[in-house]
């Protein structure tokens, strides 16, 4: 079996599961963000009083942080209320940060487990092996009556990922390049393993690059193989025990994908697609009025790390706003100790508090008709950023940095 | 609700089945939840008020909710309602007064959000042969699209059990207090 039908055997008690079988599993965590304001009134009407277990439910506050208007302000009071009601254990207001980053970093991450949230990029957290998919708020509200939830087993892709990334390459252009390849419907509906040489080497912030944007091909769930590194950054982050679950070697893929990134380039994926990914250098030269380093894709200390050492000692071109967004309180705060505020603030970058940020729309650095906006983000529709005017290009840190300092779109150097 | 109860299966007797007849509303590929629902309309909590936004960001999206007639059919092309897991698309669209969607093929948390919150969809291999203002006809639970105008039939994709017992319920909650009335 695939690790995706291992572990879904595992939670719904079956010894086996194969592709397309439904399933009843048994839910680990179950997360949601300001959206359980709408979680809560399904809850409500379902007329359970409790939920199913209080420490096992994620409540937290990314979106609109702090509130941007009168409306979130009161979902957020609704939820603190129902958090006390309830007594929820793991409830983080808005000074913790980005969901996707504030998971691991409390320890709830756990290979093995079934992890869903009521966000498309809880696929991120298949980067420590653990099956978790996005849901819909209507169906979390069964969860938190019940516990459990129906899965359709997923077929599986097989990623294996071999050579060395350039100076400049990071896991963003891999997985821009992958999406790129297989299409914004690539994965739909399937589970995807990612395994190879560059994965095993890669940090535990980059795994979470290509697990976040797979769902940006559609993928149910993302794995990284874990490894003697994803079970140390668990162990750092909770003494909750757990299964470490990996493929069985005679395990079934409908598609087998072998890449070499020795001479991968810089990518980037332009308006209004995820999928229409080409090489930075093809649309170089193109202005840009926002940059933009965040978002539960690319807002951890290392992206935060290569940013800082290309604007180090240099102007943000006047024709830009730089905005920085850490993804978590942690990675703020780290970045203060390495340094890289500074650097920011005196290139001229905007810092914000850690949150969504203008990800989706909502606040802090919306685009007017005909702006241009390089963000390290994840989603490039059309208004995604504010006006359905404005063009929004998705690169890397590196990519971003440089294009900052330029005014416009720059490919990184990567000798 | 009974606690770790698998979902039980509704009796077919209990269940009304999904007919509706309608107008066609036609919109291309990927169109993605930011069209959809655009997502500064979040904080909206109100059913009726985030019907106002259907469609409001899709190309040939800009009239749709002035002239959408209830019981009209949205027929879209491949991987409809990618992106956001924003359950407001779903309701955005049902409560347009839309029937059913049909697509090539759709992404998969719109899916799963349109099953429970009881929006009828229909994946149909042929979606993209339907034309803007075709009258069609169709039989949800067995799959089948009658097209009026261009006089031909299609078979849909068939749709699993546990899920057209949802939608037939008319979503999932009301799924889960008829399984409980009658379990």
């Amino acid at each position: 079996m695939t690790i995706a039908e291992k572990i879904l055997a595992k939670a719904s008690g079956k010894k086996k599961v194969v592709p397309n079988d439904i399933v009843m599993a048994k839910i680990d965590v179950a997360m949601s963000h300001e959206n359980a304001d709408v979680v809560l009134r399904s809850f409500r009407e379902i007329g359970v009083r409790h939920v199913w277990d209080r420490d096992k439910i994620v409540i937290l506050f990314d979106h609109r942080i702090p509130a941007e208007s009168e409306k979130s302000a009161a979902t957020h009071k609704r939820l603190r209320e129902f958090v006390k009601e309830q007594g929820i254990t793991h409830f983080y207001d808005m000074k913790e940060g980005i969901c996707h980053q504030i998971l691991p970093e409390f320890g709830l991450c756990r290979p093995g487990e079934v992890l869903v949230g009521t966000d498309s990029h809880t696929t991120t957290h298949g980067a420590f092996g653990t099956f978790a998919t996005g849901i819909g708020a209507t169906e979390m509200s069964g969860v938190w009556a019940t516990g459990e939830l129906w899965f359709k087993a997923p077929e599986s892709i097989k990623i294996t990922v071999n050579g060395s990334l350039q100076h400049h390459v990071s896991a963003k252009d891999l997985i821009l390049h992958i999406i790129g390849m297989l299409g914004a419907d690539g994965a739909d509906y399937k589970a995807v393993e990612f395994c190879g040489e560059t994965i095993h080497t890669m940090s535990i912030a980059s795994r979470m690059v290509l697990s976040n944007l797979c769902m940006e091909m559609g993928a149910k769930v993302a794995f990284v193989l874990p490894d003697e590194k994803t079970i140390s950054y668990v162990k750092e982050h909770t003494n909750k025990k757990f299964e470490v679950i990996v493929p069985d070697e005679n395990a079934q893929y409908i598609k087998e994908l072998p890449i070499d990134v020795t001479n991968l380039e810089p990518q980037i994926a332009c308006p209004h697609a995820v999928d229409n990914v080409k090489p930075v250098k093809d649309v170089a030269g193109i202005k840009i009025h926002q940059a933009l380093i965040g978002s539960c894709t690319n807002g951890r200390l290392e992206d935060l790390a290569v940013a800082a050492e290309i604007v180090e000692h240099k102007k943000v071109h006047p024709d830009v706003r730089l905005l920085v967004i850490p993804a978590s309180r942690k990675v703020y705060l780290q970045a203060i100790k390495q340094g890289y505020i500074e650097i920011f603030v005196k290139a001229g970058g905007l810092v914000l508090n850690p949150g969504c940020g203008p990800c989706l729309g909502a606040h802090q650095g919306l685009l007017a008709p005909g702006e241009v906006c390089v963000a390290t983000t994840n989603r490039n529709f059309k208004g995604r950023m504010g006006s359905p005017d404005s063009f929004v290009y998705l690169a890397s840190p590196a990519t971003v940095a440089f294009s900052a300092l330029t005014g416009e779109i720059t490919a990184p150097e990567t000798e | 609700m009974k606690k770790n109860d698998n979902f039980p299966r509704r009796s077919a007797s209990s269940s009304a089945s999904i007919s509706v007849s309608g107008r066609t509303w036609k919109f291309g590929d990927d169109v993605d939840t930011d069209q959809i629902y655009p997502g500064k309309y979040l904080p909206l909590t109100d059913k009726e008020e985030m019907a106002r936004h259907a469609m409001e960001g899709a190309e040939g999206g800009d009239d749709f909710i002035e002239k959408v007639q209830t019981g009209d059919i949205l027929v879209a092309g491949k991987n409809f309602g990618c992106g956001s897991s924003r359950e407001h698309a779903a309701v955005a669209i049902k409560g347009s007064g839309i029937s059913v969607v049909i697509a090539r093929s759709f992404a998969r948390i719109f899916h799963r959000n349109a099953v429970n919150t009881g929006l009828p969809i229909l994946v149909l291999e042929q979606a993209e042969e339907i034309q803007p203002g075709d009258a069609l006809e169709v039989d949800v639970e067995r799959g089948i699209v009658r097209n009026k105008t261009q006089n031909k039939v299609y078979h849909a994709k068939p749709v699993s059990l546990l899920e057209m017992d949802i939608m037939k319920a008319g979503g999932l909650l009301a799924y889960l207090k008829d399984t409980d009335k009658h379990g």
